[in-house]
């Protein structure tokens, strides 16, 4: 732990899941790469995300070698590459967006574009810019605690740490009593995806996870339908939906009403949670 | 005379989270980390154990055909005029390379741990052979990934692949080079864990794969000790040069010297077309601190932390990361890094064909073209051990089409 002191998350991610929870409905935590098609674009997706029902949100940072991602968001971050995406044109983006979105944002990024900046100057400008939380795909919480998370406590950043279905209670244990606000089960252990069906024994899985985690469990990897929201609800605290919504972006990126396409689709998969 | 500080004892060996000093570590997906604490906790298991060793040892000598020779190049001597310089030849292994020595390692551990199906990654198509043939050999399922630039480069290796009963999947991603076939060979194992072991073919990743391909490895520099004593009348040469792409050839041959603070030990990066980041593969001059594929250690890269391609005429140093024990080493003064020019490198390859009937692989021409600036600067008294790591039949297409391009009389004449 940090030796500097420790001050507490600003919460808001905390308080979205609270909000949810008194609602007695799950969070609905969608995914887009930032700058995908274009830097221009994503103000009007991340409006769309909110008026189709966004908690909240993980921005995807794009990188040149996201080995833990399948061929869609690939292509996502490709394109968003191309389009001139960088982590500094994403914390532009958020710290001209997040008040005006009104739900907490997730950076959801590898570690070398961090890195590269600078943990403590990252840190700062994540913060300076509004961002609630960050997730580094490939900085577990052994690496992470050490290197990122001091940084980011001390200005009042979440840090949310990966559990997988192959990680072992001690480890879930790590990750859970590292994470702030809440942290993210993959349901597969597999890339990023659709999948047309959901593992049978994933109640039991998250379940599992859940005796071992006082924080909000949200379950992501491999959710697409409002079905599959609806199923992976009963069981946490919130849904994750990534590449059926890049999917989506690549697919309408030359329409002119791209971001209505995807605030409706959105609403879509946000139904089943209004009940 | 000692040419470098005396390393620490403790300095040999990573801590157990894989760091040498700030560099290793293990930056990787949640989902990787459970399989690779029991990868860890196998290869830390079975290197102990006798049986493991004395039936890698038996395929080593009998299948693989170790030892090496180490050859007195009479004729490069001469004709450089300088230091007696030594070839390693494991360019004589099965395969016409040292990657076998890591890839029937990690197939055997494979094997011990249950697993039934092997994937790897492969630049210039060798560690991909080496590691089919390892497949092959103990009968399990072998997928390699390899960028489409480099099976259009090596495609005499892609079909050897295939021929020994592999899957060569084409990677088209990113620069369609090395490091786009090791994501791809992450990502199925991130799925596949179960049943699959990942044999990454050199020093990078996450920990355990730096120590234990160094030290699959390590034979050949203890090998090329006992070996100079005999032919040199000294264990430890003036200088021992190797090439450095992701550096498993290099840290097998400079691991016997460590501890031998007279020996001077020299890495050979891919210079390439020249200094422009994307025109080369040299990490000591033009790459910073980042992390990839599992590693904190030098990476080519932009100020935003995206990985740049890189160039280089030999697919197999055709990589922007280099492995995390290289960096620390060379921050301790342990090795001194220089590169060689795609234009020096095709150089080596014709003057030790010319001079000694030996085509080197090109990644082992970078060795020699050092080799050539160095050696006529020294006694000749002085000995330089040069690890000569694969052989060349692969490149002889790569060289005429340089040749040709370039119209050298060497390739003209063709």
């Amino acid at each position: 732990m940090s030796p500097r002191r420790k001050r507490r998350s600003r919460g808001a991610i905390a308080a979205a899941f609270s909000r949810c929870g008194r609602r007695k409905r799950s969070a609905f935590i969608p995914f887009l790469v930032a700058g995908d098609p274009s830097l221009e674009a994503t103000p009007d997706l991340l409006r769309a995300l909110v008026a189709g029902g966004a908690d909240v949100i993980e921005l995807g940072v794009a990188f040149s070698d996201p080995i833990a991602d399948g061929p869609t968001i690939q292509r996502g971050s490709h394109r968003a590459l191309a389009a001139g995406s960088s982590l500094a044109a994403v914390l532009g983006i958020v710290e001209r967006h997040r008040e005006e979105l009104g739900v907490p944002i997730v950076l959801f990024t590898y570690y070398n574009p961090v890195h590269a900046r600078g943990v403590e100057a990252f840190a700062v400008q994540a913060a300076g810019s509004g961002v609630d939380g960050v997730l580094c795909v490939d900085l577990p919480p052994d690496e992470g605690l050490r290197e990122l998370q001091p940084a980011l406590e001390e200005r009042g950043v979440d840090s949310i740490y990966l559990i997988a279905a192959t990680s072992t209670r001690e480890r879930i244990d790590r990750a859970a009593a590292a994470s702030n606000g809440f942290v993210y089960y993959t349901a597969r252990s597999d890339v990023t995806g659709e999948r047309e069906d959901l593992i049978p024994t994933l109640a039991r899985e998250v379940k599992r996870v859940r005796r071992r985690v006082r924080l909000p469990v949200a379950v992501g990897f491999g959710i697409s339908t409002p079905h599959q929201v609806e199923e992976v609800a009963k069981v946490a605290h919130g849904v994750v939906v990534g590449s059926a919504l890049v999917r989506l972006v690549e697919e309408n990126a030359a329409e002119p009403d791209l971001a209505a396409r995807l605030e409706r689709r959105v609403g879509e998969l946000t139904a089943p949670l209004r009940g | 005379m000692k040419v470098r500080e005396p390393l620490s004892a403790a300095a040999m060996e990573p801590d157990e989270g894989g760091r040498y000093g700030v560099y290793g570590g293990r930056y990787a997906p949640e989902t990787l980390m459970a399989p690779l604490e029991e990868l860890s906790r196998a290869y830390d298991r079975l290197r102990r154990k006798r049986t493991f060793q004395r039936r890698l040892n038996h395929l080593l000598e009998h299948y693989v055909g170790r030892p090496t020779p180490l050859y007195f190049a009479e004729r490069l001597t001469e004709h450089l005029g300088g230091a007696r310089v030594y070839l390693k030849r494991e360019d004589l292994l099965h395969t016409g390379a040292h990657k076998i020595n890591n890839a029937l390692g990690q197939v055997l551990l494979a094997k011990e741990m249950g697993k039934n199906r092997i994937i790897a990654e492969t630049g210039a198509g060798q560690h991909g052979v080496a590691t089919a043939t390892a497949a092959a050999l103990l009968g399990l399922d072998c997928v390699v990934y390899m960028g489409q630039e480099d099976m259009r480069r090596q495609r005499l290796n892609v079909y050897r692949m295939q021929l020994l009963g592999a899957e060569v999947a084409p990677v088209d991603a990113g620069s369609q080079t090395l490091k786009d076939a090791i994501n791809e060979a992450f990502r199925d194992w991130v799925a596949s864990f179960a049943d699959t072991h990942y044999v990454l073919g050199t020093v990078t990743g996450p920990e355990p794969y730096p120590r234990m391909v160094r030290q699959f490895h390590s034979v050949i520099g203890a090998e090329a000790r006992r070996q100079l004593r005999r032919l040199a009348g000294t264990p430890d040469p003036d200088v021992a040069v190797a090439c450095v792409g992701g550096g498993s050839n290099a840290m097998g041959l400079f691991s016997a010297f460590l501890d031998r603070p007279d020996v001077l030990l020299v890495g050979v990066e891919a210079g390439g077309r020249g200094p422009e980041l994307g025109d080369h593969a040299a990490r000591f001059s033009g790459g910073t601190l980042g992390v990839l594929h599992g590693a904190r250690t030098l990476v080519l890269q932009d100020e935003e932390g995206q990985v740049v391609g890189t160039h280089s005429v030999s697919a197999g140093l055709d990589y922007p990361a280099v492995g995390p024990e290289h960096v620390f080493l060379h921050a301790q003064g342990q090795i001194e890094f220089t590169s060689a020019t795609d234009q020096e490198a095709i150089e080596g390859f014709h003057l030790l064909s010319a001079t000694e009937g030996i085509l080197p692989a090109l990644e082992s021409a970078h060795a020699i073209a050092e080799v050539r600036r160095r050696a006529p600067e020294m006694e000749p008294d002085q000995v330089i051990l040069v690890n000569l790591s694969g052989r060349g039949d692969k490149d002889v297409e790569s060289v005429l089409e340089y040749d040709a391009a370039s119209g050298t009389p060497d390739g003209g004449a063709q």
